[in-house]
């Protein structure tokens, strides 16, 4: 994630680590017996979508104001 | 019966380590791809590995969640997206390692380190016998009556979190569409 200057790609590598925490949630709600790990993963599963939505409604909003596809380059938040 | 038992076990691991190899390999695609096309493409087979995962792990209704929610939806979005913004190729790997590459890298390192430590010294042994789970353990009942009783607090705010998600998705939009067309913004 920090890799990259693509925000597509920052927002793909996102997903990854939010997917790499639910892992770990479901893992350890299977370990203990216990469904609550379940419950929050699901949680954050809806927070990933709505990430998502915001996101790519940003990276849509700046193509159409033909602005380059770069976090390097975007430094200001002036409309 | 132990025959048929051992077999099972057998299939089991194979799926696992299959699945977990899979997991690992599409992510490292999804992140040395040069396509963003290509890495969206990977992160879906990342997902998908995820869900056999979720399915070893008896959470049936969460890995049928991330197939329709991520898989479906949320990969579909990001592929138009991709194909309507036309992103520049990148070479992730260009001209050298920088230091923010090696700094992530490090990072990278040092968390997966401290998680190895952090569960070894805490689990002391009793990560090698788990639970067992009763048949009912992830089912979609199971998680309705979970989401219903103890944790209806969570369930709402969710509902509240998605429905503000998709308020700003739209005003994001519609913003920029009146923007370009001459229109004072909002």
């Amino acid at each position: 994630m920090l890799l990259r200057r693509n925000p597509l790609i920052v927002l793909l590598s996102l997903e990854i680590m939010l997917n790499g925490a639910n892992l770990a949630l479901i893992a350890f709600a299977r370990h203990l017996d216990n469904g609550d790990g379940q419950i929050f993963a699901l949680a954050v599963m809806a927070v990933a979508a709505s990430e998502v939505v915001v996101g790519l409604g940003l990276i849509v909003a700046l193509n159409r104001k033909r602005v380059p596809l770069d976090v390097d380059r975007l430094s200001s938040l002036r409309g | 019966m132990t025959v048929v038992a051992t077999v099972g076990n057998v299939l089991v691991w194979a799926v696992w380590v299959l699945a977990a190899f899979a997991c690992l390999g599409s992510g490292v695609a999804v992140v040395s791809f040069s396509n963003p096309f290509y890495s969206a493409l990977a992160l879906i087979g990342n997902l998908g590995s995820l869900a056999v995962l979720y399915l070893l792990l008896s959470s049936e209704f969460v890995a049928a969640a991330q197939v329709l929610v991520y898989a479906g939806a949320v990969m579909v979005m990001f592929l138009f997206v991709i194909a309507y913004v036309d992103p520049r190729l990148e070479s992730p790997w260009a001209g050298g390692p920088g230091w923010q590459a090696i700094g992530a890298v490090l990072a990278a390192a040092a968390l997966l380190v401290e998680i190895i430590v952090v569960i070894g010294l805490n689990a002391d042994g009793s990560l090698a016998h788990s639970h067992d789970v009763g048949g009912t353990f992830g089912s979609p009942g199971y998680i309705g009556r979970l989401f219903l009783t103890d944790h209806l607090l969570a369930f709402e705010i969710t509902s509240i979190v998605l429905l503000v998600a998709a308020i700003g998705g739209v005003i994001l939009g519609s913003h920029s569409r009146r923007s370009e067309e001459g229109v004072a913004p909002l």
